[in-house]
Formats: C-alpha cells, structure tokens, sequence
C-alpha cells in the first residue's frame, strides 16, 4: 500500500524543456502554427533537450456524439484501433500481438482513447533517425487502416461487460451514475456505457464512425519533441499520408451540432442504499462551457473553494476541521458544452448527513459572499507563483497546447495567463460564481448512508 | 496505480538512468551533513522549477505490533505544526510559494515532497528542516487527523476487496516480517492508536542519519549544499535505533486462503517467496536471480500481448479477463513474485490458477525466445529516456535507492545488470522459484450484494 496524504492532489509528474533559458522572465512559450494542404492543424512546441518526441492527434468525435443508443461507441472504437491493422498494398497485415510486438520492439507507443468531446490519437517516441520513422509508418497506419476483427470485438464486449458488472458492485459507480443522470438529464454527458449499449454496438458501427470522422482535415496535430518544424510538418503529413483526401477544393465535411446541457430547474437529492464501508457524496450542477469568459474568475474561485488541496475550502471544514474525510473537492469540467460543477467526498455513513450539511454551507456561503482578499492573494501567489510548474515536462506541454488548438485559444495563451489570474478581482469571483452556480438547485447523491 | 501494494511492484525507478544518446544530463552527487543527513542533488536545468524531498528510512515495516500504521499516521501530523508554525500553517506556506506538495509512506519509507518554482528551494527546505527537528501538535489535533485516517482505510481497503485479499495474502504469507502488517494499520490499532505513539515513534527514527534529501532541478549543486548544511546540518541527532532483523523463516509447504466480500468477478493471486535484489557492489547469492526474475515477470506480462495476456485473455475460450506477473525486485523485506488473474465468465480460480503456472512451466521447460528477451529489454533502454521527462521521478528514484542502501548510480547498473540476463537464465529461475512449498494461494469468492443489510457496526471509539 502506498498511501499519501490526499489523493485529491494529483502529483502531475514534472519535467523538462529547453524552452526556459530565461528563469523567471517568461518571454513566451513558442508555439508555432500552420496548417497543412490536407485540411490538418499542425501545432508545434521545438523542445530539443530529450531525444523524444509526443504527438496528439484530436478528433471531434468523442462520446458526445454517440447515438444514444449505442453510448461508449467513440470509446471501445478507440481502443479497438490497438487490435490489429488491414493489410494495404505491399504491407500485411498485423494481428493484435504483431501489432503490439512491433510497438515494444520499437520502444514506442501509440494509441486512442476518447472522452466526452474529443478522439486522441497519442504517438511517443525517440527520435533516434533509425527509429521515428518506422514509428510514424506503424501509427499512420493504425491511425487509418485499423482492421476491427470481428472475433476481438466479441471477446472485448463480453470483457467489458464482465468489467461493468464489477464497477456495479462499488458504491462510488453508483453515485456517479446517479449524479450524471441527474445533472446532464438527456444530454450526451451524461451517457452511460451499459451492457446494453454494448451489445447494441457492432464492428460495422465503428467502421463507419472510423471512416466518417478520422479525416485530416478534421485534425489537429499537436506535437511537442526534438524535431523542426520542417521535421513536424513531415511528421504531421506522414501520420495522416493513409487517411482518405478529399477531393481537391472540396469542403470538409461539417459536422451535426450538439444540444447544450439544460439547466437544473429544480433540488434533487437521491439517497441509494448500499453496505459499504463508506457512504459517497457528490453535489453539483451544469457547469459552464470552456468559451465562457467567466473562465479565469471560476478558475482561481474554485481553486479557493475546493481545488487547492490542502488549502480549499472545503478541505478546510471538512476535513482538517472536523475530521469527516479523507478526501474532499470540487471541481468545473468545462468542455465544448457546460461539464458538471462537481463536489465529493467520501465519509462513514453515520457521518454523511453531516458532510452533506457543511460541504452545501460552504459552497453556499462561497456562492453568497464570494472569496476574502486574503484567501484571493493566497490563490494568487499559488496559480501565478507556480505557473512554470504546470509546463515543466513534454508532457504537460503537450496537455497545454492541445488545450489551446482544441479550443481556438490563441498561441499566445499561456504567455498571458499569469496576467490574467492576476487581474481577477474578488467581486470578479463572486459574481461569476453568482452567475453560475445556483445552491438552491443542485443535484445531491448520497449512496450508503446510514439514518 | 494497479495495485495499492507496492512490495509487489517493480519498485519505482528500475528503468531509471541517463540515456546513452550522447545527451548527458548532469550527474547527483551525494552528500554527508556534518550531523549525518545525506544529502542528493540531481541538476537538470530545463524548466525553472525544483522538486525538493525528505526521505526517512521507517517504514510500516518498521512498526510492532498493536500500533500498526502508526508510520502513516505520523505522515499525516507531520503537517499539524512546528512550536512556530500552526496547523495547516506549512500547507499555506507551500502553497503561497506557488508550490505543490505531498507526502507518502510505504513498508519501507516514508517521504514528503514540494514541487516549486527553483527560486523557492530554500524557503521549504527551511520549512522541512524545521518540522523534521520540531514536529509538534496537540492531542486534539491528533484525535482528528485519526479519523481521517480511518476514512482513507475505509477508502483504500475497506470497500476494496482486492485490496482487502491483498491484505489477507500478506498477512498469511509472512510470519516473522513485519511486511505482513498493512502500511495504513489494522483499524483496532488506530482505533487505539494514541497521540503519545505518534510522538514517540517520531522521537524515535526521526534523526539526520536516517533520513535524505534529494533535491532535482535548477539548481547550483554547491548553493544547495550550503542550504542544507544551514537548514538540515545543525539539527540535533541521536543514533539510528538499531533494528531487530525479524527475518521471515523459509516457507514449508503452501498456503491457501479464502476470502469473501461483495463483488461480481473472482479474482486469484499466487505468491512465491523469491530472493529480492541486496546489492549492486558485491556478488550476493541469489542476486542473480532476483534479476532474472523480473526478466521473467516482463516477459510474461511486460508489454501488450506479452505471454500471460495471449495465453490466458485471447482466445474464445479464454480461462481469464486479465492476468499479469510482477517480481518484487527491491525492498527492505522479503520479496514476492506475484501472478495474479480475473476468471472469464464460467471458469474458476482454480483454472486461472493451473493456467498461470502453465505459463511459467511452460517458460521451465521451453525457455524464452531471443526477439522476447531483447523486447523487454529494448522497453527498458527506451524507457530510460522517457524517463527525463520527469524531474519528480528522477528524485523519487535517487530517494528509493538511498532507502534501499544502493549507490546513487542504482538506476543504469540495473539496466545493465538486467540487460546482462540470459535466456537460459530465465529459464532456470522459471524452473527453480515456482513449486508448491514457497507459494501461498490467495482466491476472492464474490458474494452477492445485499443493499438491504444494515451498514456494518460502527467500530470502537467512533467520533461524534
């Protein structure tokens, strides 16, 4: 067992760039642009020290844009791409193990996964010249030819259903499915893979998904490694060299828009038996989209409120003062649409009346009177003092950049962000929280409490 | 994390050291303070931040019995203050300086990090000097941060049932070793844990000799080590408590064991005692071993589709859901080689169980291919590069291998030990650590869920 204080705390793993030759003079972190013939986005941070290089590759395709009925398809799509590549022209065909032979034999790795509004395809490898080239050529061809055998599908569905009948034993699944259906209603947020939907869901689906959205005038192409841009625009092209091309001055294919979430009109609070050792809580309600200009005030408020570790809020009176969790927090997930404002914990049942009662007074008064200047300054000499620590490896220079092209933010973001928390005021706070949070209708899902 | 134990693991760090790219990034150094305290410093001047961590050498492993999990607990009061700072004062601090921080605790050591801007080092290391020398709170202080404590084992343990079987498996695997506790503590003993336990076990190991700092980069290696002799060097210390070497018999005969909760999959894990890893200086029987065992573990479930996966998880016939192999490697105490799997739909634990050690006798009788040893070990080589990316692990590496009394150089000589193994090596250590007299059988039986019982009776000393 390897316990730490607070699991709430993500220990993101730091790292390295050549990018900071200036210590605490932030001239910018260089991120270059362009766009390719094919359509595809390419967005480029030159970070020379490491011979490795990291590319994403976005899609919108995510599960927000499963059929209702077939919910999880984006997901089991993507890992579907690992299990095997068709064989084109003069290069055969792999099965799941030559495919995943080829990546260890290499040292690199690919593959896919989805979330809620994107499909990322993700490529690490050293840039070793006898090496990232056959890494490119194997990931451009899982990228565009992946084979779906049918026989696979059957073994993973029954796999993951196994799985789901698993996660149905625990308290905290339950809570979590309550509160999505709670908060998101009909909206795709809040679909839930389900055997059912599992078994709705056939090779020919993904195929089709496959083929209708993994084009390259739909990518975006973020890499961050010891290449050029010369090399990245090369790389770019070679990942999507097998995909389809449209027609020349043809349009990319638009794609359906999606429903907003609704709002809440009224409380709702669930209690859901369950014999466990500890009852789950979670509060919330919709949250706000990630174009939304309260971003900066929701951003260090709920920093104060429930994101800063130790420090928040919540951890404060429910935890260090009264001793009533191990772990406690909020947070906004905002996405394309308005993500779930979402506070947790975890409590004995006896107990989770009580923690229900204070985490909602807390956020209320929050809500109410918004933060004191001591805490803002507090929140501000973290985000601001700290701001080198969330771009200190490849990796989370690659999580900032795909944030930026994902979302059209522009290449000069996060050379502004530190002026931008500073210029956060408290009334600034209050009122965008005022704005989007409302106590008095929030869904409350309590699973095995004790009366 | 796939498993909370981490004695079961490749510990952290076995693939760590500098490429051989030509790129070489600066070298740690090592330390002694004038009162004992070592003291690593790993340059690595890419970003402008620092991680800055205190290793102590106590452990779970460390602890007697009755207060179990009183190693863990100290972790937590070790945030309730200083005589001049407050509780919570240190998180504040931290935070304000734009930080980020943490602590951990294992059966081998306990640790406690910040991540900060670099220019930030020496204002937590004053901060850490200053606890480490005078931790100090009050017994109500101590009676809250207890009950959170116990809702981190209800968390991690109590409503997990593997975590649960891992629990019974450790406990019946080892006798006289106190690896067979669990790290977060029977919940009788925290129910009696007392804040005088806490203070007397901080009293106890909490001295400059038994503990390190490691310091990774954008750092001056010569300023830090005036920081830490000013900081760290004139704290008070007392010899190391000498520790009684409880060292686990040699098992005769296998074990079994049973373990009902709620769930829908079953699940089997099979122990085997194996020799850990004791030195990288000098030539230690069975050292050879402990490495080709986790040559062996990597070839049956090191990668995607590795043996383990292929045999048991793909066909349609398939006896299992998943299935996976872990050697213990490195550790304070005794060392386990783990094989572990989920049945499919309609097999048994029994079946997953004759099938895993197919797969190793299968290994005896056969040996491993080339291009499957040279896979494992072209991941390795691989993984030393990808493994600059993170300054955080590579203080956690440095920190881990001063805990385990290996030399700073710990990571690339295990590279090239591991890259030294041969095949006909891992043939023989298939054949000769995988009987039935070294092995225990852990087998969760699933029960069915029963919403409608009462929750379980609170236990003794619940706060209200």
């Amino acid at each position: 067992m390897f316990t730490i204080k607070n699991i709430a705390i993500r220990v993101l793993v730091p790292g390295v760039t050549a990018l900071f030759q200036m210590s605490s003079a932030w001239s910018g972190i260089p991120i270059q642009h362009w766009q390719q013939a094919s359509g595809a986005a390419v967005y480029l941070v030159e970070s020379q020290a490491i011979p490795m290089v990291d590319v994403q590759i976005d899609f919108d395709a995510g599960s927000r844009r499963d059929p209702p009925a077939q919910a999880g398809l984006a997901a089991v799509m993507a890992a579907m791409t690992a299990k095997g590549v068709r064989a084109v022209g003069n290069d055969a065909l792999l099965d799941e193990n030559a495919l995943s032979e080829a990546w260890a034999d290499l040292g690199a790795s690919f593959g896919a996964s989805a979330d809620n509004d994107r499909l990322s395809f993700s490529l690490r490898s050293l840039t070793y010249p006898d090496l990232l080239p056959r890494a490119v050529a194997l990931a451009a061809r899982q990228l565009a030819e992946p084979s779906f055998p049918p026989d696979v599908w059957l073994r993973e569905r029954e796999r993951l259903k196994a799985a789901l009948r698993e996660a149905n034993t625990r308290p905290a699944t339950l809570a979590g499915r309550a509160f999505a259906q709670a908060v998101y209603g009909t909206h795709p947020y809040g679909y839930e893979m389900t055997e059912a939907t599992l078994a709705r869901i056939e090779v020919a689906d993904m195929q089709a998904l496959h083929a209708r959205m993994v084009l390259p005038c739909h990518a975006k192409v973020n890499i961050v490694g010891a290449v050029t841009r010369a090399q990245a625009d090369a790389l770019a092209s070679q990942l999507l060299a097998r995909l389809p091309v449209a027609a020349p001055g043809a349009a990319c294919p638009a794609l359906p828009p999606v429903a907003e979430v609704a709002p809440l009109s009224a409380a709702v609070e669930q209690r859901i038996p369950f014999k466990s050792a500890q009852a789950h809580v979670l509060i919330g309600q919709p949250g706000y989209k990630r174009s939304d200009p309260d971003f900066f005030p929701l951003l260090v408020g709920n920093y104060i409120l429930g994101g800063g570790g130790f420090v928040s809020r919540l951890t404060s009176e429910v935890r260090e003062k009264r001793g009533l969790s191990y772990s406690v927090y909020s947070y906004f997930a905002p996405g394309l649409h308005a993500g779930a404002f979402t506070l947790g914990l975890q409590t004995r049942p006896d107990q989770a009346d009580q923690a229900v009662q204070v985490s909602r007074a807390v956020v209320a008064r929050f809500v109410a009177e918004g933060p004191t200047a001591a805490e803002l300054q507090a929140a501000k000499d973290n985000l601001i003092g700290g701001f080198a620590l969330r771009l200190d490896s490849n990796r989370k220079l690659l999580d900032n950049v795909a944030n930026i092209s994902w979302n059209n933010l522009p290449l000069d973001y996060l050379d502004h962000w530190t002026q931008r928390v500073a210029r956060i005021t408290q009334a600034d706070i209050k009122a965008a929280f005022a704005r989007k949070l409302q106590p008095e209708k929030m869904v409350t899902v309590i699973v095995g409490a004790s009366p | 994390m796939k498993r909370l134990i981490p004695f079961l693991f490749p510990l952290l760090g076995l693939l760590a050291s500098p490429s051989s790219s030509g790129q070489t990034p600066p070298r740690a150094e090592q330390f002694t303070l004038s009162n004992g305290m070592t003291l690593i410093v790993k340059p690595d001047r890419r970003a402008p931040t620092a991680v800055h961590m205190l290793w102590v050498r106590v452990g779970a492993m460390d602890e007697v019995d009755g207060s179990s999990g009183v190693a863990h607990v100290l972790e937590h009061m070790m945030f309730k203050g200083t005589p001049s700072l407050k509780p919570g004062e240190f998180s504040r601090r931290v935070a304000a300086l734009g930080g980020r921080e943490n602590a951990f605790t294992t059966l081998d050591y306990t640790g406690f990090y910040q991540q900060i801007p670099a220019a930030r080092l020496p204002d937590v290391m004053k901060l850490e000097a200053d606890r480490f020398a005078h931790n100090q709170w009050s017994d109500e202080e101590f009676r809250k941060e207890l009950e959170v404590v116990k809702e981190e084992r209800r968390m991690r343990t109590d409503d997990n049932p593997r975590a649960q079987l891992f629990e019974v498996l450790n406990a019946t695997t080892f006798m006289e070793s106190s690896y067979r506790r669990p790290v977060v503590g029977w919940m009788s003993d925290l129910d009696a844990m007392t804040p005088a336990d806490a203070r007397a076990f901080y009293r106890r190991w909490y001295t400059p000799a038994n503990a390190v700092v490691v310091v990774a980069g954008d750092v001056d290696v010569a300023q830090v080590r005036q920081w830490a002799q000013r900081y760290y060097g004139r704290i008070t210390a007392h010899a190391v408590p000498s520790r009684k070497p409880r060292t686990e018999p040699p098992q005769l005969g296998l074990r079994r064991l049973e373990f009902k909760a709620p769930a829908e999959q079953a699940y089997v894990a099979l122990a085997f005692r194996v020799p850990g890893l004791q030195s990288l200086n000098v030539a230690v029987p069975g050292d050879e071993d402990a490495l080709a065992l986790t040559v062996l573990a990597a070839v049956l479930d090191g990668y995607s589709g590795a043996r383990l996966e292929r045999a048991l998880t793909q066909s349609a016939d398939r006896v299992a859901d998943s299935a996976g192999a872990s050697n213990g490697l490195l550790g304070r105490g005794p060392q386990l080689f783990v094989l572990d799997g989920v049945p499919a739909q309609g097999k048994t634990p029994a079946q997953v169980e004759a099938a895993l050690r197919e797969q190793v006798a299968r290994v005896a009788r056969e040996g491993v291919s080339e291009a499957e040893l040279q896979r494992v070990k072209t991941q390795w080589v691989a993984s030393e590069v990808y493994k600059l990316d993170s300054v955080f692990n590579q203080a956690r590496e440095l920190g881990s291998y001063w805990v385990q009394g290996l030399p700073l150089d710990a990571g690339e000589r295990l590279i090239e030990r591991l890259r030294a193994v041969t095949a006909e090596q891992v043939r023989a250590v298939a054949a000769k650590y995988f009987g039935d007299d070294q092995l225990t059988v852990a087998v969760l039986l699933p029960q069915p869920l029963d919403r409608s019982r009462p929750p379980r009776a609170l236990p003794a000393g619940a706060r209200h």
